[in-house]
């Protein structure tokens, strides 16, 4: 299962998403703040989750290992 | 509202364009145009997760818990980072022993269990029923919102036959039999209902982004007024934090977590499209991060829809129907009807394809094994049963359907229903300790999946599904506050004293903790048969080996005779004979009929036929009419050493096979240059022969010749023999110096010297061709260590090229020395006709001469080669500047202290 980078790649992206999805570091984002308007606690669950889809997306289009 | 008939005409509207959409995907599959063949589609396929309960459910957990929507797709969402792995993995599996179910996938990797396949099924059934049925009630409640003046009660139940939703569920039934179940698949592949599937994401993904689009940007002023005033409300506020002013239930959020993302991997209907009906594994890289997107669009808009409907309707509304009353209120009929399509689409997807995989469970888990238990069935061995077959598969399709719609009839506003999503997915959150473990653990054995999902399943039921009856008052209420018998450590909801947890993470905690701890403390209890280990080897190392270079563990004796006919019965005759040839071609045979009736030939049976009636029914037809030797332990170890080091072995002869063929190639190419050479050597011997022949026969029949013309003749044959000597001498040279044997003279010379003793020697020869020869040498120039009269021989052979090649009368020839660093350079330059481009690779090879063949001066075509091999021996290079404007112009360089000079001292 660990044979190869891009396999490696995902884990630690994996390990990465689990870590910022729950606690602790879910709570740093609940705050009573706007972001353009938006509250900031949804908009950070979003914008994390974009991101980690476009790091998804850089680890499996790239080039094969 | 919107009329009754409108709603229905609409919906029926929208079922038959699925039916047109299938019908096109099995049409252009069976042109061999697939449609499904794109990872786009594919990824679309998957989102058949985005049931019902999503599309109409995460605005009412919106509603009232905020962001606590988002975990059940941030599940899927880490579960599609691993999908390279481990969704690549099940699918080779899949792939390669015809796997078609998930109960199929678990049976068959701890040794084609029977009892395996019919418990996983029976989990199944008892846990995705009731989803099912959910399915069909949000369609029922939308029509209500839909059809309702606003404000009245919904789900006021008409009798059952003139119930719409009853016969909903019938045109479902009928599609998915029509495109789920019309032929027998070996693959067990719908690409008319995969189309029907992604069209249907479109369609529902569409249907909430607009709805969501009206409800930011035409009921408010764009996400920021939405959220100000939300923010203005303290009820509504909280909703936008992640705590609510409790505690955060970090606990509840990471087992939601855990809990979506088993399911995104195991439901069956994932396992349908995401498995069973891939095309090519290679469509994971792009759907496993498409498929998030996706479900990061349709869940865009939910927040602000919960929002605005609590804004619009009051805290006390139906939150899970705002996706319809929010554009009805608004009079927006049609986004209304675009709505209500989308909820009908997510629910129809959902149904069509869970009744496929489920009803392909069914029969090959629970009805096959117990038919070929009975008397009467064995006694009609021999005839064809494709037809009951797929008998059997029609009928469990409509019995599924009809017992979710008997559920939701009973069951109505019920907790048990209400409440069953999570409670399906933690059903399914069982298979995962046999599924991974099966994958990546070669020591779990029958006994403990048995054990773990058991275990797991009976937890399950006893502290989510008995408590949910209990809810819904089908069950005294004593039962959930004081435990089964009044045992307060029964407690379903505090198992064994265990408290703060919330009721779905508390039983996920311990039907997952009995299910893996069972899995493994069972597994562990004594070593794996020989059948349980041969399937882990063939299931953990499937990269490492493919079906068709694996090892095969059977020992036994078969006949084809007796193999095709079981095949026949189950595929149909003509398709099994079809495949039997297709076998033959691939094996080398033949005919079918000469197939040697070894291993391989009984495990492309079984594959064959587990593809149509599951691994395990296989296993037991299959021995039914083979004769079997049981293998033990070290058997399987033995045959599983004997192929690795069969393919060691023909790793090896495949590269040395590769390097004869090389050698062989570089023999021939070598034995064509010699026979080359030989035919130019006798043809340019042949050619002064002749004419030496000619003129001495005329001599001897011509007695009375004339004294000078004989004296010419002889002239002439003589000039003949010097030019034969010639070619023989350099013949022999260039045989010296290409084999090594040639003798070199080196001393210092003076290049100048030589170079001026060159132009002394042809003097005599340009004059003749009325040719001017011009020295360019500079002042001083170094000696170099060379062979004085190899070097001569080489300026001599240039020179006079060039004599040859000169207009006559006008030539032009200059001799050039230049002489840097690393050695020195002669050039002569002529004002001939040049060297014609296609032809400057090829005079410096044997025999070939510049010039047509008509009109090129005399030479034995030799010079050039052998001047070369001089020039090279030095250390130096001999080319032709291919920039010269007029003429040719040769050159050669040698370098002060030829490469091998310290040698030779």
């Amino acid at each position: 299962m660990l044979e190869g980078l891009r396999s490696q790649r995902l884990l630690a992206l994996f390990c990465a998403g689990l870590a910022l999805f729950n606690f602790p570091l879910l709570a740093l984002w609940d705050r009573d703040l706007t972001v353009l308007g938006l509250p900031l606690f949804p908009t950070a669950l979003f914008a994390l989750w974009a991101l980690l889809i476009a790091g998804l997306a850089l680890i499996l289009e790239g080039q094969d290992d | 509202m919107v009329a009754a008939p409108l709603v229905i005409g609409v919906a029926f509207a929208y079922l038959l364009l699925l039916f047109a959409v299938a019908s096109f995907g099995d049409r252009r599959a069976a042109a061999g145009r697939s449609v499904i063949g794109n990872p786009w589609v594919y990824a679309l396929s998957m989102a058949v997760y985005c049931s019902a309960w999503t599309y109409f459910g995460s605005v009412g957990r919106a509603a009232s818990g905020g962001v606590w929507f988002l975990p059940i797709y941030l599940g899927p969402m880490l579960a599609m980072i691993l999908a390279w792995m481990l969704l690549r993995k099940m699918i080779r599996i899949a792939r390669a022993y015809r796997i078609t179910s998930i109960a199929d996938f678990i049976a068959s990797r701890y040794g084609k269990s029977q009892a395996l396949a019919g418990l996983v099924t029976l989990i199944t059934m008892v846990g995705l029923l009731p989803y099912i049925a959910l399915q069909l009630k949000g369609i029922a409640v939308a029509y209500a919102l839909m059809t309702q003046p606003a404000g009245a009660a919904a789900g006021t139940a008409a009798p059952w036959w003139a119930d719409s939703t009853l016969y909903l569920a019938l045109a479902l039934a009928g599609f998915t039999i029509v495109f789920g179940a019309r032929h027998l698949d070996s693959a067990e592949r719908h690409e008319g209902m995969v189309a029907a599937i992604a069209f249907e994401s479109v369609v529902k993904l569409l249907a909430f982004l607009a709805v969501g689009a009206f409800v930011v940007w035409g009921l408010f002023d764009g996400l920021g007024d939405l959220f100000a005033r939300a923010q203005a409300v303290p009820e509504l506020a909280r909703l936008l934090g992640l705590s609510q002013g409790k505690a955060f239930a970090y606990e509840q959020w990471f087992a939601l977590t855990i809990l979506s993302g088993l399911s995104v991997l195991f439901l069956p209907r994932q396992f349908q499209v995401m498995v069973v009906e891939n095309v090519d594994e290679r469509h994971l890289k792009r759907a496993a991060w498409a498929f998030p997107l996706y479900l990061l669009l349709i869940n865009l808009f939910v927040l602000p829809i919960a929002l605005a409907g609590l804004l619009h309707f009051g805290t006390g509304a139906n939150a899970e129907g705002f996706v319809l009353t929010l554009p009805l209120a608004a009079g927006q009929q049609g986004l209304a009807l675009l709505a209500f399509v989308g909820g009908l689409s997510a629910a129809t997807g959902m149904v069509i394809v869970e009744a496929i995989a489920v009803s392909t469970m069914v029969c090959n888990d629970l009805v096959m094994p117990l038919l070929l238990r009975t008397r009467r069935f064995q006694a009609a061995a021999g005839s064809d049963l494709t037809g009951f077959l797929l008998a059997i598969r029609r009928a469990a399709i409509v019995a599924i359907l009809l017992l979710g719609y008997l559920y939701y009839r009973l069951a109505g506003e019920a907790y048990a229903l209400v409440g069953i999503g999570l409670i399906s997915f933690a059903a399914v959150a069982q298979f995962a300790p046999a599924m991974l473990g099966g994958m990546y653990w070669k020591g779990g054995t029958r006994a403990g999946a048995l054990a773990g999902l058991t275990a797991g399943f009976a937890v399950w039921l006893y502290t989510l599904l008995l408590p949910s009856f209990a809810k819904s008052g089908w069950l005294s209420r004593d039962f959930l506050a004081h435990g089964a018998f009044g045992w307060e450590l029964l407690r379903p909801e505090a198992l064994l004293g265990l408290k703060g947890l919330d009721y779905l993470t508390h039983s996920l905690f311990w039907s997952l903790l009995a299910n893996a701890g069972l899995y493994v403390a069972v597994s562990l209890w004594r070593a794996p048969t020989a059948r349980e280990t041969s399937q882990a080897l063939l299931f953990v190392d499937v990269f490492r080996r493919t079906a068709a270079t694996g090892p095969v563990f059977w020992r036994g004796r078969a006949r084809v005779a007796d193999l095709l006919p079981l095949l026949g019965r189950f595929l149909g005759t003509g398709r099994a004979q079809a495949l039997f040839d297709d076998y033959a071609r691939r094996r080398g045979a033949p005919h079918r009929d000469a197939l040697p009736p070894d291993a391989q030939l009984v495990q492309f049976v079984e594959t064959q036929l587990a593809g149509a009636i599951g691994s395990a029914s296989a296993r037991v037809m299959v021995a039914s009419v083979v004769e079997e030797e049981s293998l033990a332990l070290d058997d399987v170890m033995r045959i599983l050493d004997e192929a690795s080091q069969i393919r060691a072995y023909s790793q090896r002869l495949e590269q040395v096979t590769a390097e004869l063929k090389q050698a062989n190639e570089q023999l021939k190419s070598l034995d064509r240059l010699k026979d080359d050479f030989m035919s130019s050597v006798t043809h340019e011997l042949r050619t002064p022969l002749t004419s030496i022949r000619a003129l001495a026969e005329l001599m001897r029949d011509d007695p009375e010749m004339p004294a000078e013309q004989r004296q010419e003749f002889i002239g002439i044959v003589v000039a003949e023999t010097e030019r034969l000597s010639r070619l023989v001498n350099q013949v022999l040279d260039m045989a010296k110096i290409e084999s090594g044997h040639a003798e070199w003279h080196t001393e210092d010379i003076d290049p100048k010297a030589l170079l001026q003793q060159a132009a002394q020697t042809v003097r005599e020869l340009f004059r003749e061709r009325g040719a001017v020869l011009e020295l360019e040498l500079p002042a001083q120039v170094p000696t170099i260590r060379a062979d004085a009269d190899r070097l001569m021989q080489v300026l001599l052979n240039l020179l006079s090229n060039a004599a040859k090649f000169v207009p006559a009368g006008q030539g032009r020839v200059r001799l050039q020395l230049t002489h840097d660093a690393d050695g020195l350079t002669v050039a002569v330059h002529d004002n001939g006709p040049g060297v014609p481009p296609a032809q400057r690779g090829l005079i410096f090879e044997k025999f070939r001469q510049g010039g047509d063949a008509l009109n090129r001066p005399q030479g034995t075509g030799l010079g050039l080669p052998i001047s070369r091999q001089i020039v090279e021996h030095f250390g130096g290079r001999m080319g032709l500047h291919d920039d010269t404007e007029q003429g040719a112009c040769f050159f050669f360089t040698l370098p002060w202290r030829p490469k091998d000079d310290g040698d030779k001292r």
